[in-house]
């Protein structure tokens, strides 16, 4: 089972003036992966991507990649390449010469640097747009150009920093695909930063979630969905009810003042818990029937479902169904043990305003 | 005594311009029903009219005429040769008289004399040392300022504007006293057993006056370019495998030329054109075109203010035919010259 690890990060910390941006992060990423590192702004993302390019030092900690400690070694002896936030292009070169750019320093012949840039301008549909200069282009093409940039020099891990945050919406889900396509075909470890979860759960194959600094959870995107480790990232990944709540024992958890039964155990007896149960998984029901019941406060179309606020005494809930139901009517609210999500209370303080979005 | 006199068609001139002006004011104030924005720029134009534009069309007219106000070129041949005009003041006769007596025209001193294209040519060379000299220093101080990672850039940038506060005059004369036989310098060089040396009234002198001078004009434009340029493009060059080196020139090089070249403008302009440093610096041993023309200017004989013209028009054409071929290598003017 133990596949081959590209890239370790031992330890690593790193602080600027005073703050501590990465708190002693571990972390592998194998050969072929889509690694992406999410969270929101300023919990280190980036920092931990800049050290594996090389254009920052950890102040401790190593860096291992394939095998040997790359820490102190410049960006340009590194076997990775970037795709830069903004792309980075260089405005004094045309897009091929842009393209060329690392061939060229690798002193390559000319017909392997044409061919290998036709190439590259194939992959990415911008044949013919050799001569532009890269300021005539537009966002999603200038886009592509950075990754050709990056990718004609068959790195070994390609480094992506937020490289679709500057395109539109239709764009963006666009190059997601796109971007995913290249990797499978390709065979190439790509290590993503975002803060966008829906392009996390999209492309990656792990998925680790950072907060101030930590890593607080890395898994599959469906496992980081379906079991958050805490109120975090389970606020963070997608939408989310989070209500404080008490373990009574094995599969029988209480909050919202009523018991539910689910499916975790080993939590102790009596022991405060958070609780987890995502929105498009709370039922509607008879007012007889359900295990909470509550007044409709607001109803919000959004499309695929309706999004309804609603008051159960001493809660609310967010929940999405396909049918409507009128505001201020009273309804009663079920949730199978299955979505029942329960984690440990996070030790240090949970970001609150972040939750009451 | 001098009996210069703007000729009846200039105070024509000036009146036309100025009823130009003001005809133009009114039709667009009319045009737009009330005062815009560039109705604000009217106390400008008309100074650039009146000291600007007329003085330049003074200047040409004065070069192609005599005091009389006739059309010639003897201006221009004066440049070449500097005693053309005393030659052809003295009548045909007379000098053939003295030519007879077997003195020639050495001896009279009225032989072809090179002293105006001399000193054009010197003053070029003067420019083109001191803006080489500026670049060389002024690159590495700019990127030095400039680097992301030296705290104490700011600090910097400012030490280079004080001085720059200063009257241009004041800071010559203090360089003076600095380098003079008994000077600061020359205190040093004594108490370190050198000797003292003669540091002023030579073309050194005036040269480190002028690099002194005009140093802050070839850093600035180049260290705004290198400021205002993405740190990103450099660490995308070294991700794509450029050491230090290479990102100097494959990436911060021909993207800083912006700044070199309005750097370079800057410089040679007042340098190729400055008269009051060699005079201070070079206790008059040193000439410079600007000299002559001042001194020209100066002069209280007759045609002398004609013949000035004529060398600041060879001047003004030299100056505009280099920005034009400056222009070509920066078109959109990136950075930030004047031209």
């Amino acid at each position: 089972m133990e596949e081959q690890r590209l890239i370790t990060l031992e330890d690593i910390y790193k602080q600027y003036d005073g703050t501590t941006v990465l708190d002693h992060i571990n972390l592998y990423i194998r050969k072929k992966e889509f690694v992406t590192l999410l969270g929101p702004s300023g919990c280190g993302k980036t920092t931990t991507l800049r050290i594996i390019g090389g254009f920052e030092t950890a102040d401790s900690g190593r860096v291992i990649f394939d095998g040997q400690d790359i820490s102190g070694i410049p960006p340009y002896k590194r076997r990775v390449n970037t795709v830069f936030q903004k792309y980075a292009l260089f405005p004094h070169l045309n897009v091929r010469d842009n393209i060329a750019f690392g061939l060229k320093l690798k002193k390559m012949s000319k017909d392997e640097i044409n061919r290998k840039v036709d190439y590259m301008l194939d992959l990415v549909n911008l044949k013919g747009y050799g001569k532009r200069g890269v300021d005539s282009l537009s966002g999603g093409q200038q886009q592509r150009i950075a990754i050709a940039r990056a990718l004609v020099n068959e790195p070994e891990v390609l480094l992506l920093d937020e490289p679709l945050g500057a395109l539109d919406l239709k764009l963006r889900k666009e190059m997601q695909l796109e971007l995913k396509a290249m990797q499978q075909r390709l065979g190439i470890t790509f290590l993503y930063v975002t803060h966008d979860q829906e392009e996390a759960l999209t492309m990656s194959d792990t998925i680790v979630v950072m907060h101030g600094g930590k890593i607080l959870q890395i898994g599959t995107p469906k496992s980081i969905y379906d079991e958050p480790k805490n109120a975090f990232v389970a606020n963070f990944i997608g939408e989310s009810n989070i209500f404080p709540g008490t373990m009574i024992k094995d599969e029988l958890v209480n909050f919202c003042g009523t018991e539910f039964p689910c499916v975790d155990s080993g939590f102790g007896e009596n022991a405060p818990v958070d609780v987890v149960v995502r929105p498009e998984d709370v039922l509607l029901v008879g007012e007889d029937v359900g295990q909470v019941t509550g007044t409709i406060k607001s109803v919000l179309f959004k499309g695929v479902h309706y999004e309804m606020i609603i008051d159960a005494g001493h809660s609310t809930w967010k929940v999405h169904s396909t049918t409507m139901q009128p505001e201020g009517s009273r309804v009663g609210l079920a949730v199978v043990p299955f979505n029942i999500h329960i984690m440990h209370r996070m030790e240090e303080e949970t970001p609150r305003e972040e939750q009451a979005k | 005594m001098t009996s210069f006199k703007v000729p009846v068609w200039g105070y024509w001139m000036m009146g036309i311009g100025f009823a130009a002006f003001v005809a133009m004011l009114v039709a667009y104030i009319r045009k737009n029903r009330g005062f815009r924005r560039p109705v604000f720029a009217a106390p400008y134009v008309l100074w650039l009219i009146v000291f600007t534009v007329i003085p330049c069309f003074l200047v040409a007219y004065f070069s192609f005429t005599d005091p009389q106000g006739n059309f010639t070129l003897d201006n221009f041949k004066n440049f070449w040769d500097s005693n053309y005009n005393a030659r052809k003041a003295i009548a045909p006769e007379d000098l053939e008289m003295y030519q007879s007596m077997g003195l020639s025209l050495e001896d009279l001193g009225l032989a072809r004399d090179s002293i105006n294209i001399d000193t054009l040519v010197f003053s070029l060379w003067m420019a083109f040392l001191c803006t080489a000299i500026c670049l060389l220093l002024g690159y590495p101080a700019a990127h030095i300022m400039a680097d992301r990672e030296f705290k104490l850039g700011p600090t910097l940038v400012i030490l280079f504007v004080v001085p720059m506060w200063m009257n241009f005059l004041l800071r010559t004369i203090a360089l003076m006293s600095l380098l003079e036989d008994g000077g600061l310098l020359n205190t040093v060089l004594e108490w370190l057993g050198i000797g003292r040396q003669k540091l002023l009234n030579n073309i050194p002198a005036v040269q480190v006056g002028m690099i002194y001078n005009f140093l802050p004009f070839m850093v600035f434009p180049i260290y705004n370019v290198l400021n205002k340029m993405d740190y990103k493009l450099s660490e995308a060059a070294m991700d794509l495998g450029c050491n230090k080196w290479q990102v100097f020139y494959k990436v911060t090089l021909p993207l800083s030329v912006p700044g070199v070249v309005s750097g370079i403008t800057m410089v040679f302009m007042p340098a190729v054109t400055t008269f009051y440093i060699s005079r201070l610096l070079g206790g008059g041993k040193v000439q410079l075109f600007g000299d002559l023309i001042e001194a020209k200017f100066l002069s209280t004989s007759l045609n002398e203010w004609n013949v000035g013209s004529a060398l600041s028009l060879v001047m003004m054409v030299l100056i505009l035919l280099s920005l034009g071929l400056l222009n070509k290598v920066d078109p959109d003017n990136e950075g930030g010259g004047m031209v």
